[in-house]
């Protein structure tokens, strides 16, 4: 297998989850809805544009790299049984691009890889990858702690923080991330206030002083008219 | 190379097209003028498929909203940075300032706060109160009529309060406080400091048939694709355009310097076209600079002629000199009791729905002048940098820190929206030490000598960022919250913000009645030139805690009222 198609094995896992997690029914939606352009945009100027072709072309990680990032991306976020695992939803793809993008995160990345396969070596002989699934934890939990981390081992430590982030990151920014989190918004709703229950469990209420001032939605979209003084009368 | 001088001439010609330039546009062309807007920046439309960002998510993104090309994130309406290639400016030894620009049609309104705060009477003559600085030329009475203007044109949320330099306008309802907003609400009330709705100009009621009424993404800095929020380009330019004013736009257009005529009086104006990179002049009879307080201060500096040798309208020496910004400490905090919350869309506005403006007025505190408090927080959308740290806040309530595995997805839903955060936004005391001015020796790509800029804060700003963090753990404590990091001491200036940050930047080409202390009158027109006027915040003399750009839009108004004037008397 070449390096592009081996690449393109590891991204499979990610289109496939989508796939299956897609198709929940939004929320009705109770005004204008304003026209979402679908499709390739998201608004990138033409410069983003030229950049973003180019860090899609650029290569960084070798093969190597690639599979040892998609190994610890599922440490770090493994499956469970209502979601996939970091890789599922393409976490390392998104690893891949951004030390592309944040060309600061190269060397502490690929040093980190080669920092955990030189300690990995040392104890088993063998590279991070190819170690079992118990040797990796074992690994794992040298560095996985900060402040218990033995102080030679520090550098390991910040490789793997950084792996943690930009897992969970790019895990919480995936669409089923998103939907794990159970995170509702960022679609047209008319807002009006938090929920009855909500309040209750935090033993809040809405003083009556202070929704005179709020908006009655029943009326936005009558046109405002106010009174010389300054008052809404519509 | 030749400068190519366009045939047609133009009644009025506008330098950029933010807020000022984007009134005066739509007032100008009202009275019946031809006008053209020189921008320096593309077109821009948030309704524009191509360039709308509002209501994608991160996932479109291979970057995830990171902001490697736009510093508050990749969907973030703002075309520039404080940085922008090609385009540098300089500091001198010692300076800290950061300059940011929005290259695009609306410039900065497409992604500002919507914060619309108007000034009050005691905000246009501070020096009577403390002896600092200057007073305007003109008060709150002056302004009010074009503020109530403002607010009916382009609609602003609020309440009315009666509180003295708060003055009330006329509002649009607010939207309802979300958790933490009470949460913060009790904390400031505990701490005894006011809390009131915010005022943001913000669409919660239609207020006329071409825009649209918010339907609550809180995504505001994306600009809003049914114009639910001020934009100079969708609540101004467009409309005018719809209204058939003649108008003229050249984008991509960076205007080097303003021509005049051997007696002085302003011609037109040189720019460069970015896209074939070759120089054109426009012709007008007037001449509007919009640019900002700092490009403005740059454009007329490199105006110099035999009339005007030290550049246009400087006869004072007054042109860059008063830069202020806004002053800005901020502080996080984690609230226990918003832990494992439930979770619903809690978008709201983009912003806050509450804040609390300023309520030492008649207090003897050890610094001059005020800050009002921003309030963030809530169970947001993620973006790149959500679940970083995922579990550091077990620091506080125990468990690991660190670690891997399906406990951190626990983890994160555990402290999703258990975080709030302050921010302080005060005014600072212009000073004639703090400036901007070309620096000969560096030219930006487009040939043009760039900006250096001087500026320190002074003790009065950083004892107020002292102030503020008083302030913020007290709320914090009332909120029943544990302040998050370490308090910045007087070695880190109490982590007041370098000036710039808070793109409140104003002051450089100030107004007032002594023509040797002043660039503008107080109807903005140049001391020194009859036909060339100012209506972006260069000429505000102080900047009140408030955010400037209601207070340029009612500015930039007045002074078109003024010009529509003066031409119909022929005295300009």
């Amino acid at each position: 297998m070449d390096r592009r198609e081996s690449i393109k094995s590891l991204l499979l896992g990610s289109v496939a989850a989508g796939l299956v997690l897609q198709g929940c029914a939004p929320d009705e939606i109770t005004t204008a809805t304003p026209e979402v352009s679908q499709g390739p945009f998201y608004g990138r100027t033409p410069d983003e544009v030229i950049r973003d072709k180019k860090l899609h072309e650029e290569m960084f990680f070798n093969e190597h790299e690639l599979s040892t990032i998609a190994v610890l991306c599922d440490i770090i976020l493994p499956k469970n049984t209502s979601y996939g695992s970091a890789t599922d939803v393409g976490v390392h793809e998104f690893i891949a691009f951004i030390v592309k993008d944040m060309t600061s995160k190269k060397t502490p990345l690929r040093g980190g890889i080669m920092w955990l396969d030189s300690f990995s070596n040392k104890s088993y002989k063998k590279d991070f990858a190819a170690c079992s699934n118990k040797e990796q934890l074992a690994i794992c939990d040298q560095i996985a702690y900060p402040g218990k981390t033995s102080p030679e081992l520090n550098g390991g430590e910040k490789f793997f923080s950084s792996m943690r982030n930009l897992t969970m990151t790019g895990y919480f920014t995936s669409k089923v991330g998103i939907e794990d989190l159970g995170y509702k918004g960022n679609m047209p709703n008319v807002w009006d206030g938090i929920p009855e229950d909500v309040l209750k469990d935090h033993g809040m209420a809405y003083e009556k002083e202070w929704l005179a001032k709020c908006v009655d939605q029943t009326k936005r979209g009558d046109i405002a008219v106010w009174d010389d003084k300054g008052n809404l009368i519509s | 190379m030749q400068i190519k001088e366009s045939p047609e001439s133009f009644d009025v010609i506008i330098v950029g097209s933010g807020a000022g330039g984007g009134m005066a546009t739509k007032i100008l062309t009202e009275a019946g003028l031809s006008v053209a807007v020189v921008e320096a920046g593309p077109f821009f439309d948030p309704a524009s498929p191509e360039q709308q960002t509002q209501l994608k998510w991160p996932y479109e993104s291979p970057r995830r909203g990171a902001g490697s090309t736009r510093p508050f994130g990749e969907f973030d309406a703002a075309y520039g940075g404080w940085e922008i290639e090609g385009e540098p400016y300089t500091r001198a030894p010692g300076t800290k300032f950061d300059w940011f620009r929005s290259r695009m049609l609306g410039g900065r309104t497409n992604h500002w706060g919507r914060i619309s705060l108007r000034f009050g009477p005691l905000d246009f003559k501070r020096k009577n109160q403390d002896g600092l600085g200057d007073n305007w030329p003109i008060g709150y009475d002056d302004v009010k009529p074009y503020y109530d203007k403002v607010d009916k044109l382009i609609g602003v949320f609020g309440s009315k309060e009666n509180i003295p330099n708060e003055p009330d306008g006329f509002f649009l309802p607010a939207p309802k406080p979300r958790l933490h907003e009470l949460y913060y609400i009790k904390g400031a009330r505990k701490a005894n400091i006011p809390v009131i709705p915010s005022r943001l100009s913000i669409l919660t009621k239609r207020i006329n048939d071409d825009r649209g009424v918010c339907f609550y993404c809180s995504q505001c800095s994306r600009s809003c694709s049914v114009y639910a929020d001020f934009s100079s380009g969708s609540c101004l330019i467009f409309p005018a355009q719809k209204a058939g004013g003649q108008i003229t736009l050249f984008n991509d257009s960076m205007v080097r310097e303003v021509v005049t005529d051997d007696a002085g009086k302003a011609t037109g104006v040189v720019f460069i076209n970015k896209k074939n990179r070759k120089e054109y002049q426009l012709n007008a009879k007037v001449v509007v600079l919009a640019a900002s307080a700092c490009s403005t201060a740059r454009i007329l500096l490199n105006s110099k002629s035999k009339a005007h040798k030290d550049g246009l309208g400087n006869s004072s020496g007054m042109v860059g000199k008063y830069l202020h910004d806004s002053t800005g400490a901020s502080r996080g905090a984690f609230i226990p009791e918003l832990m494992d919350r439930k979770i619903y869309n809690e978008d709201g506005v983009g912003g806050m729905h509450v804040y609390t403006p300023w309520w030492g007025n008649d207090k003897k505190l050890k610094f001059p002048r005020g800050y009002h408090i921003e309030v963030w927080g809530g169970m947001g959308m993620p973006s790149y940098g959500f679940g970083f740290n995922p579990n550091w806040l077990n620091e506080y309530v125990g468990g690991d820190v660190g670690g891997y595995g399906d406990s951190l997805r626990d983890d994160v839903k555990k402290f999703y929206g258990s975080t709030v955060g302050m921010a302080g936004r005060g005014e600072s005391v212009p000073m004639e030490s703090n400036y901007c001015e070309i620096d000969e020796d560096v030219v930006d790509e487009w040939g043009i000598p760039v900006l250096k800029f001087n500026y320190k804060w002074s003790d009065y700003e950083v004892d107020q960022a002292e102030h503020m963090h008083d302030t913020f753990e007290e709320v914090i404590d009332g909120m029943g919250g544990t302040v998050l990091g370490t308090r910045p001491g007087r070695d880190k200036q109490f982590g007041l913000e370098a000036p710039g940050r808070i793109i409140h930047e104003v002051g450089t080409t100030r107004m007032g009645d002594n023509p040797k202390k002043s660039v503008t009158n107080k109807f903005s027109q140049l001391h020194d030139v009859k036909n060339v006027f100012i209506v972006d915040a260069g000429v505000f003399v102080s900047q009140a805690d408030k955010n400037p750009t209601w207070t340029i839009l009612a500015l930039s108004w007045r002074a078109c009222d003024y010009i529509i004037k003066e031409l119909k008397s022929q005295n300009i």
